[in-house]
C-alpha cells in the first residue's frame, strides 16, 4: 500500500510536503480551514438506531463539503466489548501495522483483533489498511490512570510511528472516516450494520491541506469525538497551552485542540461540561461585569485561569462523549448550527434541512445562541 | 463673564505671550513684519513678572469696580460690555490711571512722539485672546469668573 | 587647556526671521544662546548644544535649525567620530562616561523583522468598530486548574485566586524613579494610569506623599538601594516589584547624580541632600535564588498576602533559567527589561554593550516556562524599547502578558532623546529637579498626551487583532503562528519560535 492516497494530486506530479523539505519545519502544522457540514443525532433514552438517519441527514448537506473527507462517530456500537478500549487504526503499509501492533502488545492485553469490515466504493480510491483492536491495560489500574495510559499511547502512536494513525480509542464507540463524501464513507464502512445511541457525521471542505484520511473529522481521543466547522485563530495559543500538559498536536489540523481541551478540562480537571463551554466560548467582559456577584466571580476566574483555552475564530462543533452530545458555537456565532428535539431525541446540524430530512415535525427547533452549549445527556449513565 | 487666569506653577517665563500680544495689536498682524519693519515696534499689553524661578503673566483684570475708570480725567477709560476699554483718541497722557491701577498692568505708549496709555483689550475681534491661545504650556486659561 | 571635543550640533539662525524675542535664550538650560544688547542680536555657542530641539520648537518664527555637525574627520568606518569623541572625553576628564536613555547602537531590531497575519475568506476578520474587542488582562499567579462543584445544579467556585492586577489594556508605565524624573512627570504618569485603568511604577525613588492618592494604580519598587521603602510604602501600593536588574545597565545599580538630589528627593528617598544616590549592584541580601525567595515571602508576609509581587530582571544570556527559578521562588509576575531600555543615568559602555534584545529573551523565557509546565504560575511583563502598537502585538504573540513602556511615554510627553538626563538640565521639564525647568512639564498637558497615546495604541491593537480574527487578547498570547519572520536566520527563527514568511 503506497502513500499516494495522501495527496489529492495526480500521480505524475511529485509533491514533497513542506515538512520533509525543511528539516526545521518538523514541528510545523499546516492549518486546516474548513467550510463543512455537521450533523448529530442522540437518543437520550439510550435506544440504539441504525445509521440510516444520520447518512440521509448528512447527504442532504452534500454541497457544504467537497468530497475530500467524510466521517462518522458512533456510540454504543460494541455492547459485547463494552469493557474494552476499541482502537480503530489506519495504516499506510504493513510495516507501520507491525510496529503499531508490537507497541500495543507491550502495554495492553488484546482481546480481539480484526479487520474493519469495508466494501469497495468507486469514489474511495486507495483506502488505507483498517483494523480494530479491543484492548485493556495489562495491569488493572484505577479508571483515571487507565484513561491516561490509553491517551498517552494514542499520542505516541500518532506522533512517532510513521504511517500509523489512531482514528478512535474509546470504549463501546468508534470513528469511521476516509477521503470521500460522507455518504460514500458510510457505504464503504458498511455502517448499516451498526447500531448506536449517538451518531455524529461530518463532511469536509478543506481549503488548505490536501485531504487525507487522518485529516477527516470527527477527531477522537478516548470517548471524545469532535466534528468541527470553522477555523481556530487562537490555535497557536491553545496548542502551546495543551503542550504544557503533555498533549502532542500532530494531526495537521487545528480541530484536535478542541478534542484535547475537552479531555483536559472535563476528564483531568473534573470541570462540568457547562463550565468547560464557558472556558472555550467565554462571555464578554461587558456581560460579565453585569452578572450577579457569584456568577461574575466565577466567570472572571474562568477567563483569568483558562484564558489560553478560549477558542477564537469561527466555529460550530458537535462533540460526542460517552454520556451524550454537545453542540457549541463560538462567542460571536460566525458558523451555523441548528438544534431540535423530538421526544427523547436531540438533533444538531449545520442547516435545518439536515434535521427536517429525518424528522419532519420536531417538537421544537431553535438556533443556539453564541457561546451557549446545547447538551444532550443519557437518562441513565451507560454501564461500562 | 469670561476672564483670563494665570497658573503660575506652569508658567515657563518664555515671554511668548508678550510677543503674540504685540503682533495682534500691530498694523500688519504678521510677526516678522511687525517686529522688523513696523515703526514704532508694537508693544505688548501683557506683562510677565519674574523673580527667581517664579514667573507669571499679568494683564488688565477688567475689574468690576475699576479705579482707572474713576481716575480718568477725560473719560477715555470706560467700562463697555463688562470690559474696560481705553479710547486713546481721548487720552491726554496724564498717567493717573497708571498710578491708581493696583495691578500695575497699564503701560505708557510713548514711542515716536505719542503720549497715550496701552493696556489689554481682551482681543475684541477674537473668540480666544492670543495670549491664552499661544501660551506653549497652557499657563493662561480662559474661564468663567 | 585646549579641548579636542568638537560640537555635536550646529545651531543655524535665519537672521531674516529672528525677531530677537529671546525665547531661545531663556529656554536653553545649557546656555547656548546669548543676547548681545549693543548689536541687538542673539549669538549661539555650538559647543554647548545637546540637540534637544527646545529652542527650535519654541521659536515663534521658526528661525532656528539645529542639525548634526557633519563628519569632519577623515572617513573611517572603524574609528568613527563617536568613538573618537568618547576617547577625547575620557582623556580630558579621566572619568566614566555617562549617558541617558536607551542603547542607540545599530544592533538588529527583531520587531522590524516580524510580520503579522490577517484572516481572509476562510475566517472572517473582525471589525473592531462594530464588534466587541477585549483587551482586559489580569496579571498575577494563576492555579493550574480551577475546582468547581455543582451544588443544587448551580456551579460554585471552590478555588481562591491569588491577588491579581486588573488592566483595561495590556500596557503599563515602566519604572522611572522620582529623582530621575520630575515630580510633575510622575504625577502625569499616575493620573494617566488612573484614567486608562492601568498602572505606573514608582521606580526606585520612593513614593512622594502627594502621589499616595493614586495608590490604586501604583506599583512600588523595592530596588537594591531600598530607597523610600517602609511599611506604608508597601501597603499603599497595588503591587510590589523587586528590581534585580534593568535593561539599560544589567549588573549594576541605579545612579542619581548629586545635582538631582534636591530637598524633596532627599526626603522621599531618605538620603542626604546633594549626595549621589548610587544603588548597590546586587541586593546585599540576595546573593542567590533562595535569598530571593526569602525576600518575596517577607514582602508578602508584610503585606498580608494581599498584593502580587513582581520581580524585574534585565534580559541577559541566561534569562530563561533565572526566570524559571524566580517563578519557583514565588514571584507572581516577571518583568523582563531588554537592552534598549531607558535610564536616567548609566555608564555609556554598559548601556551600549551589556544585555540582549527583549524579543529573544521573551521567546526564550516563554518557551522555558511552558516546557517546565509552569507558565501559568507567573505573568510575564516585557519592556525595553517598545515603540509602537505593532511592537506590543508582536510581544504578546511571542508570549508576553503585558508591556511596560518607558521611553515611549516620555517621548509622548515631549522628550527629544538628547540623552543628557544625567545633567539634570532637561529643557522639557522631564528629567530635572530644577524648579525653573520642572514647570515646563504641565501635568495637565502631559496626562492628556499620555492618555491620547494609550488610546491610539489600544485602537490600533484592536484593529490588528480584528484583522487576525481574534476578539480577545488571551487568544493572542503566545500565539506564535500569527507571526512570520523576514530576513532572519534559521537559528533566529528557531529561537523566536516563528516560521519564515511564505510558509
Amino acid at each position: 500500500m503506497d502513500s499516494s492516497h495522501l495527496n489529492a494530486k495526480p500521480t505524475n506530479v511529485t509533491y514533497t510536503p513542506v515538512k520533509e523539505r525543511c528539516p526545521m519545519m518538523k514541528k510545523y502544522v499546516e492549518k486546516d480551514m474548513g467550510g463543512c457540514s455537521l450533523s448529530g443525532i442522540m437518543n437520550e433514552d439510550g435506544s440504539r438506531i441504525s445509521s440510516d438517519n444520520i447518512v440521509r441527514s448528512i447527504a442532504v448537506l452534500h454541497e457544504r463539503g467537497n468530497g475530500l473527507g467524510g466521517g462518522f462517530a458512533a456510540y454504543g456500537i460494541y455492547p459485547e466489548y463494552r469493557e474494552y478500549y476499541a482502537l480503530h487504526l489506519m495504516f499506510n503499509n504493513e510495516r507501520s501495522k507491525e510496529l503499531t501492533e508490537a507497541f500495543v502488545e507491550t502495554n495492553f492485553l488484546v482481546e480481539l483483533v480484526e479487520r474493519i469490515p469495508t466494501r469497495n466504493v468507486n469514489s474511495i480510491i486507495d483506502p488505507p489498511i483498517l483494523w480494530r483492536y479491543f484492548v485493556r491495560p495489562k495491569d488493572k489500574l484505577p479508571d483515571a490512570e487507565e484513561d491516561d495510559l490509553v491517551a498517552q499511547s494514542v499520542m505516541k502512536i500518532n506522533s512517532s510511528i510513521d504511517g500509523a494513525f489512531v482514528m478512535s480509542s474509546g470504549k463501546n464507540m468508534g470513528v469511521f472516516k476516509a477521503t470521500g463524501f460522507p455518504e460514500d464513507v458510510a457505504k464503504f464502512y458498511k455502517l448499516e450494520e451498526y447500531e448506536a445511541y449517538t451518531w455524529i457525521a461530518h463532511g469536509r471542505f478543506p481549503t488548505n491541506t490536501p485531504g487525507w484520511c487522518g485529516g477527516a473529522h470527527p477527531f477522537s481521543l478516548l470517548d471524545w469525538s469532535v466534528a468541527h466547522n470553522g477555523e481556530i485563530s487562537s490555535y497557536g495559543t491553545n496548542k502551546r497551552y495543551l503542550e504544557m500538559f503533555g498533549y502532542v498536536c500532530t494531526l495537521m489540523t487545528d480541530t484536535e485542540v478542541m478534542t484535547y481541551l475537552f479531555d483536559l478540562l472535563v476528564r483531568r480537571h473534573h470541570l462540568p461540561i457547562e463550565i468547560t463551554s464557558l472556558a472555550l466560548a467565554s462571555p464578554l467582559w461587558y456581560d460579565i461585569d453585569r452578572m450577579p456577584p457569584e456568577r461574575r466571580a466565577l466567570c472572571k476566574a474562568i477567563r483569568a485561569v483558562y484564558g489560553s483555552t478560549l477558542v477564537n475564530g469561527p466555529f460550530a462543533i458537535i462533540l460526542g462523549y460517552r454520556q451524550g452530545m454537545v453542540g457549541l458555537n463560538d462567542r460571536i456565532k460566525l458558523r451555523p448550527l441548528v438544534a431540535a428535539r423530538k421526544k427523547n431525541t436531540l438533533y444538531l446540524a449545520s442547516e435545518e434541512s439536515g434535521i427536517r430530512e429525518i424528522c419532519k415535525c420536531p417538537d421544537e427547533v431553535w438556533f443556539p445562541k453564541a457561546g451557549e452549549p446545547v447538551i444532550g445527556r443519557l437518562r441513565e449513565p451507560v454501564r461500562c | 463673564m469670561k476672564k483670563i487666569y494665570v497658573k503660575e506653577e506652569v508658567c515657563i517665563g518664555c515671554h511668548l505671550c508678550e510677543i503674540y500680544c504685540a503682533v495682534q495689536h500691530s498694523k500688519s498682524k504678521n510677526i516678522i513684519k511687525a517686529f522688523k519693519f513696523e515703526s514704532p515696534r508694537p508693544i505688548p499689553k501683557i506683562i510677565v513678572a519674574e523673580k527667581g524661578y517664579i514667573s507669571f503673566a499679568l494683564q488688565c483684570r477688567h475689574c468690576e469696580d475699576a479705579p482707572c475708570v474713576e481716575a480718568c480725567l477725560t473719560g477715555a477709560m470706560r467700562k463697555e460690555n463688562g470690559r474696560i476699554v481705553c479710547h486713546t483718541e481721548k487720552c491726554v497722557g496724564c498717567w493717573t490711571c497708571i498710578m491708581v491701577c493696583p495691578y500695575g498692568v497699564v503701560e505708557r505708549d510713548i514711542a515716536n512722539g505719542r503720549k497715550v496709555v496701552s493696556k489689554c483689550d481682551f482681543c475684541p475681534d477674537l473668540d480666544v485672546p492670543v495670549c491664552v491661545a499661544y501660551c506653549p504650556n497652557e499657563a493662561l486659561i480662559l474661564a468663567e469668573e | 587647556m585646549l579641548s579636542l571635543i568638537q560640537p555635536e550640533f550646529i545651531v543655524e539662525r535665519d537672521r531674516e526671521k529672528c525677531i530677537q524675542c529671546k525665547a531661545c535664550v531663556r529656554q536653553c538650560a545649557f546656555e547656548v544662546h546669548k543676547y548681545e544688547p549693543e548689536d541687538d542680536e542673539i549669538v549661539s555657542d555650538n559647543s554647548k548644544c545637546v540637540g534637544c530641539q527646545r529652542c527650535v520648537s519654541l521659536c515663534p518664527t521658526q528661525a532656528l535649525t539645529v542639525r548634526e555637525n557633519p563628519l569632519k574627520f577623515k572617513e573611517n568606518a572603524y574609528w568613527t567620530p563617536p568613538v573618537l569623541r568618547n576617547i577625547y572625553k575620557q582623556a580630558e576628564s579621566g572619568g566614566v562616561l555617562l549617558t541617558g536613555m536607551g542603547n542607540d547602537r545599530p544592533y538588529p531590531i527583531y520587531w522590524d523583522h516580524i510580520l503579522l497575519n490577517a484572516s481572509q475568506v476562510t475566517n472572517p476578520p473582525i471589525d473592531p468598530l462594530r464588534e466587541p474587542m477585549e483587551l482586559r488582562t489580569y496579571l498575577g499567579r494563576k492555579p493550574d486548574a480551577l475546582e468547581i462543584h455543582l451544588s443544587k445544579g448551580s456551579p460554585k467556585l471552590k478555588t481562591e485566586l491569588a491577588p491579581q492586577l486588573k488592566l483595561d489594556m495590556p500596557i503599563l508605565f515602566s519604572a522611572m524613579s522620582y529623582g530621575a524624573i520630575s515630580f510633575n512627570t510622575s504625577l502625569a504618569l499616575a493620573r494617566a494610569a488612573e484614567i486608562m485603568g492601568t498602572y505606573y511604577n514608582t521606580g526606585e525613588g520612593g513614593l512622594h506623599p502627594d502621589l499616595y492618592k493614586y495608590s490604586k494604580n501604583t506599583i512600588v519598587q523595592v530596588a537594591s538601594g531600598r530607597f523610600g521603602v517602609d511599611i506604608d510604602y508597601l501597603n499603599v501600593a497595588a503591587a510590589i516589584e523587586i528590581k534585580i536588574g534593568q535593561g539599560a545597565k544589567p549588573g549594576i545599580g541605579g545612579h542619581l547624580p548629586g545635582e538631582k538630589v534636591t530637598e524633596p528627593i532627599s526626603l522621599t528617598r531618605m538620603i542626604p541632600d546633594g549626595t549621589d544616590a548610587l544603588s548597590p549592584a546586587p541586593h546585599h541580601d540576595i546573593y542567590s535564588i533562595e535569598d530571593l525567595r526569602q525576600l518575596i515571602h517577607a514582602l508578602k508576609e508584610a503585606t498580608e498576602y494581599t498584593k502580587p509581587v513582581c520581580v524585574k530582571i534585565a534580559a541577559v544570556h541566561n534569562s530563561a533559567a533565572v526566570a524559571s527559578g524566580m517563578v519557583r521562588a514565588g514571584a507572581d509576575m516577571i518583568a523582563l527589561d531588554g537592552f534598549r531600555g531607558g535610564t536616567g543615568a548609566a555608564p555609556t559602555v554598559i548601556r551600549d554593550n551589556v544585555g540582549i534584545p527583549i524579543e529573544l529573551a521573551l521567546a526564550a523565557v516563554d518557551n522555558r516556562l511552558r516546557k517546565e509546565g509552569i507558565r501559568n504560575q507567573a505573568s510575564i511583563i516585557v519592556g525595553g524599547g517598545i515603540r509602537s502598537s505593532s511592537d506590543v502585538i508582536k510581544a504578546i504573540a511571542l508570549g508576553a502578558d503585558a508591556i511596560y513602556i518607558g521611553t515611549a511615554a516620555l517621548v509622548a510627553m515631549g522628550c527629544h532623546m538628547c540623552q543628557k538626563c544625567y545633567t539634570g538640565k532637561c529643557n522639557w521639564g522631564i528629567a530635572t529637579q530644577d524648579p525653573y525647568l520642572e514647570k515646563r512639564l504641565n501635568p495637565k498637558i502631559a496626562t492628556r498626551r499620555l492618555v491620547h497615546l494609550l488610546n491610539a495604541w489600544a485602537l490600533e491593537i484592536e484593529e490588528m487583532m480584528g484583522g487576525m480574527g481574534i476578539n480577545s487578547i488571551e487568544s493572542l498570547r503566545g500565539n506564535r503562528l500569527q507571526l512570520r519572520g523576514v530576513g532572519l536566520t534559521d537559528t533566529e527563527l528557531e529561537i523566536l519560535g516563528i516560521l519564515p514568511a511564505g510558509i
